[in-house]
């Protein structure tokens, strides 16, 4: 347990709590429209995958993006910019919240077709295994993406071919209002539809930090000698409405639920765990609160005083010269 | 030399695949089958698995597949079997391969070229027989070829490949058998340029892919009759090269097009509408469309022919449009 580890971890999910709080302000104050999808509650599975990879592994996960995105190291202040539409977005503000994309980081981008970006993942994969290097891609998607017909499609070809993907299914249980009992007949044996391809698949608690990491260290040291796909089911829990138009519980699921799930928030838990091993205290925490609380507001004075794009750039990046 | 449509496009594939390393073919029996029509004939031998890649039978899944390897900087060849299938790949086309450098702000592209034969072969039904280039030619950020002749089909193949935009290389069933001269070694056509296949004065008629061959027969049947017919064949659909239609529809003041597709919303109105917009001054007569039938292709001969433009058909539009019908 080193203290700056677990802390460096802590901050990244406080990052992305404290970024998406503000963007739901901003939301409510008409600086950010169209869909947002907050990740709150999820954060562990992101910061905890994310943290396994190299610089030059891939990442590319659905439209609920802004966690993977910052935890993939890039600029608060131009993923701000991007969600207000602005010409300093990370995507000059043509993608929006769903759609983040930082190449020089190789996240690869959010989509918002559910399924569809799985095969894209087999894609990235193939590359790696063409150019015969040792490199890794990670897509998340919601268990909302696993009755898909392309995700069973990317399943069999990552198996096919022994492509370097792990498949990371953020299982929250709802896909937007529907629980999965009344989506997914295997709802109960998530695994089960991997191994069925024959890729080896296995569940961890998507609300650890510190299990998440571990498992997606030991599973991509494992791939980057001996390459094929793997399959890991974390199990989260969003505490937010599936986007800004849906309210934390709704009507398919009970506040009484909401509340017992966020008694095992993701940063409760790791700050737990640090403050029992004494590696940290009331102090620390607040420092880290400061710290996080001024990128936020950099980030959005960075978005508000950026400009929008131009007329002119309507018809740029539509075709490569 | 002379060349079939089908050892065109395989010459352009293997001289590309040489050149460049980025390149790989990727569908449904391209490799131990040779491909369904023998356009990838020898590929597996010389270029090994790696690089000709046969999948089973999931378009949507290796088309993706093919466009994630292609924002990681390889360019692959997606062969489709038949366009048709294509549908099924329509998500990743239309939501990921043109979408995702303008979504991105110009970081990522996806330099692919998906090819396969589009429109009716012989009896093949409702299913196999679709001519769907304008469903692709609707979609911003893709571009789309249907070279009618085994010269167009290798350089423009060759153009595809070296083009960093998504390409949808249309060719046809009825094409592959076709003869015609090809350069010896290394040419290209250009990407959006049209041709004059024949100099006429009396009347422009535009067609592509395998609608010219029968463009250029009607042609030369109204030749007999003294009508004379300049025949154009634009090539690449998108991006449309409107400058020499136009310079064709002022020369002669009169304009048919002919397309397989149905009518409705078809390439056709597009084109029409183009050269309404930039020559309608120069125009004797309203622009005609000679078009495929608004029905499911139908399996019996006597009504597939019915429901497929034909020399015929092309010839009395002429006739009818100089008034001489």
């Amino acid at each position: 347990m080193d203290r700056q580890d677990l802390l460096s971890l802590y901050r990244q999910m406080l990052l992305i709590r404290r970024f998406e709080e503000k963007s739901a302000e901003m939301y409510a104050l008409a600086k950010i429209a169209g869909f947002l999808h907050l990740y709150i509650g999820e954060e562990a599975v992101a910061v905890g995958a994310i943290a396994a990879l190299r610089p030059d592994d891939y990442v590319i996960t659905s439209y609920r993006d802004h966690g993977h995105c910052l935890a993939r190291g890039s600029d608060p202040g131009k993923v701000m910019a991007e969600l207000f539409g602005k010409a300093t977005g990370l995507c000059k503000g043509k993608g929006g919240s769903m759609h983040l994309v930082d190449a020089p980081r190789h996240f690869m981008g959010g989509y918002a077709i559910v399924g569809g970006h799985l095969p894209l993942a087999t894609g990235l994969a193939f590359a790696i295994q063409y150019r015969k290097q040792d490199r890794v891609v990670l897509c998340f998607f919601g268990e909302g993406a696993l009755p898909s017909g392309q995700a069973h499609e990317a399943f069999n070809l990552a198996a096919l071919w022994n492509l370097p993907v792990v498949f990371i299914c953020e299982n929250n249980r709802y896909a937007m209002g529907t629980p999965s009992p009344r989506g997914l007949a295997l709802f109960a044996h998530v695994l089960e539809t991997a191994r069925s391809y024959g890729i080896p698949a296995e569940q961890v608690d998507g609300m650890d930090v510190l299990a998440v990491r571990r498992l997606l260290q030991d599973v991509v040291g494992r791939l980057r000698v001996k390459p094929g796909p793997f399959f890991v089911e974390a199990r989260t829990y969003r505490f937010m409405g599936h986007s800004m138009a849906d309210p934390a519980h709704g009507h398919y699921r009970t506040k009484i639920e909401v509340e017992e799930e966020r008694k095992r928030d993701p940063l409760l838990l790791l700050r737990t765990i640090v403050e029992r091993h004494d590696l940290a205290h009331e102090a620390d925490f607040k420092q880290l609160e400061r710290e996080v609380g001024e990128v936020v507001t950099t980030a959005v004075r960075f978005a508000e005083d950026s400009p929008y794009p131009t007329p002119a750039a309507l018809y740029e990046d539509v075709l490569v010269e | 030399m002379l060349l079939s449509y089908r050892e065109a496009l395989n010459q352009a594939m293997r001289e590309e695949m040489r050149r460049d390393e980025r390149i790989f073919l990727i569908g449904e029996e391209v490799g131990h089958y040779q491909g369904a029509f023998k356009v990838s004939k020898g590929f597996i031998e010389e270029f090994g698995p790696q690089r000709v890649l046969d999948t089973p039978i999931t378009e949507a899944g290796f088309t993706g597949l093919a466009i994630g390897a292609a924002m990681a900087g390889l360019h692959p060849i997606v062969e489709l079997m038949t366009l048709n299938f294509g549908i099924l790949a329509m998500d990743q086309i239309v939501n990921n391969a043109t979408k995702i450098g303008y979504m991105s702000g110009g970081q990522l592209s996806v330099p692919i070229v998906i090819r396969g034969p589009g429109s009716a072969a012989h009896q093949l039904a409702a299913q196999h027989s679709q001519s769907l280039e304008a469903w692709f030619c609707h979609v911003p950020g893709l571009k789309v070829i249907a070279p009618a002749t085994p010269h167009d089909a290798k350089g423009l193949l060759k153009s595809a490949l070296r083009d960093r935009n998504p390409v949808m290389f249309i060719e046809a069933q009825l094409l592959y058998g076709t003869k015609g001269d090809v350069p010896d070694g290394d040419y290209t056509v250009p990407i959006g340029q049209a041709e004059v296949k024949r100099t006429g004065t009396d009347v422009t008629v535009v067609a592509y892919s395998k609608m010219l061959l029968l463009a250029l027969e009607a042609a030369q049947d109204l030749a007999c009759d003294d009508i004379s017919v300049e025949v154009v064949d634009p090539r690449t659909l998108k991006p449309l090269d409107l400058e020499c239609l136009v310079a064709s529809v002022k020369k002669t003041g009169r304009l048919v097009i002919v397309e397989e597709g149905w009518r409705f919303a078809g390439l056709g109105a597009q084109i029409a509408e183009s050269v309404y917009a930039q020559a309608f001054d120069y125009l004797d007569a309203p622009i005609v469309r000679i078009t495929g039938e608004e029905v499911p292709m139908p399996y019996a001969r006597r009504l597939e022919d019915a429901a497929i433009p034909d020399r015929a058909r092309i010839v009395a539009a002429v006739r009818k449009l100089l008034q001489l019908a």
